[in-house]
């Protein structure tokens, strides 16, 4: 059992960086689950597509920064860290998943959220879709979680 | 500037004098600081007028304007002016200023080659200011720049040429320098630093500039803004010591008893100034000597200078260079955010200051240097404030002494005390009282808290921003993507505001672009609410409502047979008769809504966007006994001509065929009211949150100049209401004489000039869900499946 849990924790070719247009979302269905992935231009970061509120698709929402405002009560995620960063959204949270860039694919790191002992913070790995053959990954950890 | 500055001084001294000015301009004396402004289109050429003529009339002075002074006779004690004119005087104060200073280059006389000193030059360059031409600037210190600016917000394709390796090198280091030029490219403005201009290339015209080494690049327009130099010709005609500058000692007494002089032509001490605050000090003593009042002493000024582009901060005083014995230098470095900050102390003292891309704290450092302040105790605070309940400065720390307004020279003992003797409650009067804010205008945020502080009753300006990002009040804002022709939302942000956007303000610049430029503009979805991104209003369980437009509510069994066709085709879960005689079906997937829309061949009724709703109709004169006017075809009609379009807020309409008013709009935003013979063209109405009965607009005899007058203030409140402002707010806000006074009863011009705007847009705008053939991205509707199979 144990390996087999492993297995599932792998990097997945989720989708093309053309596919998310500059700093907007989309929601991709993964299995029984809906990843959101936004396109920051320096690099892509991925949420689980629900607002931890209301369940709203955090792929619509408007992005501020590092952040998405849920377009339903504009609660307001950290798409770094998962945290809630308006006064409405304080401390609640939603997960995040590493991602990383190849040739113009996105990867996912779908599987157990991500511990904040693993990763190093994304700033260190800036991405370029559009240099082909680069490789770097963006990963947030949220300390909720 | 400096000689009517001083003038007023006088005038506050004594009004024994009889005063004649002369001035060579033609124009009474302006604000030269703003220039930089009118080039770049944020103010009028009205806009910067100091003095008006009723000021020299009220005052008694003989304003001579376009009259160069051509001789002095300071033996005769007359001067004569070149239209043959000989004025005695028993007192003659120089206030020539400086004249540009045109490097050594060949061919500089040619067409296309300009100065940037006065307003004749400025509305010069106005003139000649074309989109997309080549402008090269001669020189990157602050005039320069300026300029460079003002020709870019023209249109010009604008570089800067700049002799020395670093842009202001007289007020920045090398460091602040290139955070000064990367700032500028970013802008769009290239920078070439260590470059000698050597000719202007051309044939009569300029096609050109040549640099030293043999180096060229093309040009339409040069400008040369190398620096200034005192206009010193007159000194020199009355046998006056004149070195670089007039010479004048601590009294502004010139070598003659009876001759003063200054400003920009003096030298006081071995230096010559150029900035107005030195100015206005010079000015201040200079009344005092000549009125009889001989005591205050100017003793030379402290150089300060800040770089008036927006978006662009840059300030400097006192000592620029490390090399000053047993200094010690402080910095501050953010790259990303283009902040840099450098405090030169010595012995404990502040003696200089850079501060670029952040120029909050300037008046505090300015302030240390000015009073030599003893910095040891504050050695933690010095990059950064301890943070005061206020933002900014905390105004009731500060010292009487302190100066609020560095270009007038105006302390905050002076506003307090003209607050108290003289009843001033608002910033016009305290401006027209002690001049504070009217040189850069830099302070008057400061003078703002100051008047709140102090008078109970002072209501402030307010400025409304959109949010927190942009800290430029709305309507300027409006005016600034206007003359500056920006077209994208992140440019905006990128130039005036924190370069990220929120939910706010990405919305409300998205509606004010396409609002000025008809769809002209970069259309950014990521800026847009996502309702605005797929045409259907977001439900809470993420899914979406379809309404299709029905016009005045009248539908058809063909339509009805359709709609209920789709909403069967794909199990739409709620049908529903809207409050707006319309069909909503709700709970639609996004990946079905282009198919949606194929299958009703039905336009967007935009029910889910800040923008045309519809106009709902009684069946006036075709059905009811009642009716007096046809208010279903009037209502078809007007829903016709404004649909399609954004507006700042919703915009609810109605027609209705009798003052029986059933379809109720007296509580739209623009109501037309059918009556015998005429119809009341209402708007502001609502019944919403709030519930207002509109106000009467105007009579119309026709359904067509009814329609015309709707269509005068639907554009007039698109241009003129702030964003998520209903009509009702709006009308109240400005009050309906004046909508009324801008609208329907505007000047012929102004009337065209509103529907023309509206006509441009509506020519370009389309129904939104053609989208469903050309989506903006290949994504904008489908579902993203992922690359490989995933198991989770």
């Amino acid at each position: 059992m144990k390996e087999a849990k492993a297995e599932l924790k792998r990097w997945t070719r989720i989708a093309l960086c053309d596919d998310i247009p500059l700093r907007e979302g989309r929601a991709v269905k993964v299995g029984n689950r809906e990843i959101a992935i936004f396109n920051l231009g320096d690099r892509f970061l991925a949420v689980d597509n629900r607002c931890p509120h209301k369940s709203g698709p955090l792929a619509d929402g408007i992005v501020s920064g590092a952040a998405v405002i849920c377009p339903l009560h504009a609660w307001k995620m950290s798409l770094e860290t998962g945290e809630g960063v308006n006064s409405a959204s304080a401390s609640s949270c939603v997960e995040t998943f590493r991602t990383r860039v190849e040739h113009g694919v996105i990867f996912l790191e779908i599987g157990a959220p991500a511990t904040p002992s693993e990763g190093k913070a994304a700033e260190d790995l800036p991405l370029l879709c559009t240099e082909p053959g680069t490789i770097a990954e963006g990963e947030a950890t949220c300390s909720h979680a | 500037m400096a000689g009517v500055a001083c003038v007023e001084q006088i005038l506050r001294h004594s009004p024994k004098f009889a005063i004649t000015i002369f001035g060579d301009e033609t124009h009474v004396n302006y604000n030269r600081i703003l220039l930089s402004s009118v080039l770049a289109g944020e103010k009028a050429s009205d806009d910067i007028v100091l003095n008006g003529l009723d000021w020299y009339r009220q005052n008694g002075i003989d304003l001579r304007l376009g009259v160069r002074v051509a001789g002095v006779d300071s033996q005769a004690k007359t001067v004569t002016g070149d239209d043959g004119s000989v004025t005695s005087f028993d007192k003659l104060l120089l206030a020539t200023g400086s004249v540009p200073l045109i490097p050594s280059i060949e061919e500089v006389k040619k067409e296309g080659v300009f100065v940037f000193r006065n307003l004749d030059d400025t509305r010069a360059l106005l003139e000649r200011c074309r989109r997309g031409i080549k402008a090269v600037v001669i020189g990157g210190g602050l005039l320069g720049l300026e300029a460079a600016r003002g020709l870019q917000v023209q249109g010009c394709d604008v570089t800067v040429v700049h002799l020395m390796d670093t842009l202001m090198e007289r007020q920045l280091d090398p460091t602040g320098g290139g955070y000064l030029a990367s700032k500028m490219n970013q802008m769009g403005i290239t920078v070439l630093l260590g470059l000698s201009t050597t000719a202007i290339l051309g044939n009569g015209k300029v096609e050109g500039v040549q640099f030293k080494g043999g180096g060229s690049i093309p040009a339409d327009l040069v400008v040369i803004a190398a620096g200034i130099r005192p206009n010193v010709g007159l000194g020199h005609e009355a046998g006056l010591e004149v070195k670089r500058g007039i010479v004048v000692n601590d009294y502004m007494e010139t070598s003659h008893p009876d001759i003063f002089a200054v400003g920009e032509c003096v030298q006081h001490n071995g230096i010559c100034y150029g900035l107005v605050a030195p100015l206005i000090e010079q000015g201040k003593v200079l009344a005092a000597t000549i009125t009889g009042n001989k005591g205050p002493k100017y003793q030379g000024s402290v150089q300060a200078a800040k770089l008036k582009i927006m978006g662009v901060d840059v300030f400097s005083a006192g000592e620029i260079g490390d090399k000053l014995d047993g200094s010690e230098v402080i910095r501050y470095e953010d790259p990303a955010l283009g902040i840099y900050r450098k405090l030169t102390l010595n012995g404990g003292k502040l003696v200089g200051v850079i501060l670029v891309g952040d120029t909050a704290d300037s008046h505090r450092y300015m302030d240390w240097l000015r009073t030599a302040k003893d910095l040891v105790p504050l050695r933690r605070q010095l990059l950064f404030p301890a943070p005061t309940e206020d933002t900014g400065i905390d105004i009731a720390q500060m010292a009487d002494s302190e100066t609020v307004c560095g270009c007038m020279g105006v302390t905050k003992g002076t506003v307090i005390q003209a607050i108290h003797d003289k009843g001033v409650n608002t910033l016009a009067q305290l401006k027209e009282c002690t001049r504070a804010s009217t040189g850069c205008g830099s302070c008057s945020g400061l003078c703002q808290s100051l008047l709140k502080a102090v008078v109970p009753e002072f209501e402030e300006e307010v400025k409304r921003t959109i949010c927190k990002c942009i800290a430029v009040a709305e309507d300027q804002l409006r005016e600034i993507l206007r003359s500056q022709q920006l077209k994208s939302v992140q440019e905006v942000l990128e130039i005036y505001g924190n370069g990220i956007g929120c939910e706010v303000c990405k919305p409300a610049l998205s509606y004010m672009l396409d609002m000025l430029w008809c769809g002209d503009h970069d259309e950014d979805r990521s800026a847009r609410f996502i309702n605005d991104r797929v045409h259907a209003n977001i439900q809470k369980d993420g899914t979406f409502s379809v309404v299709p437009r029905i016009r005045g509510g009248v539908t058809s069994p063909d339509e009805l047979r359709r709609i209920a066709d789709v909403a069967d085709k794909y199990r739409v879960p709620m049908v529903k008769i809207t409050g707006s005689q319309r069909i909503d079906l709700l709970g639609v997937k996004k990946s079905d809504l282009p198919k949606v829309w194929a299958d009703l061949g039905m336009p967007s009724g935009q029910a889910y966007t800040k923008g045309v709703r519809m106009v709902k109709t009684c069946v006036g004169t075709e059905f009811c006994r009642f009716g007096v006017q046809d208010s279903t075809r009037a209502g078809i009609e007007m829903e016709r001509r404004f649909e399609n379009l954004f507006t700042p807020h919703k915009v609810k309409m109605g027609a209705v065929g009798c003052p029986r008013n059933c379809a109720e709009a007296t509580v739209k935003d623009i109501g037309m009211i059918g009556q015998e013979g005429s119809w009341q063209v209402v708007v502001g109405g609502a019944a919403g949150k709030k519930v207002r009965k509109a106000d009467l607009l105007i009579t119309a005899e026709t359904t067509e100049a009814a329609l015309v007058a709707a269509a005068l203030f639907f554009q007039y409140y698109r241009e003129s209401a702030n964003y998520l402002e209903r009509t009702y707010d709006f009308v109240e806000r400005v009050g309906i004489e004046k909508v009324r006074k801008e609208t329907v009863y505007a000047q012929d011009a102004a009337k065209q000039g509103l529907l023309e705007r509206l006509r441009k847009s509506k020519e370009r705008s389309s129904d939104a869900w053609l989208e469903r053939y050309s989506p903006h991205h290949p994504s904008q509707f489908v579902q993203i499946q992922p690359l490989e199979e995933v198991l989770v």
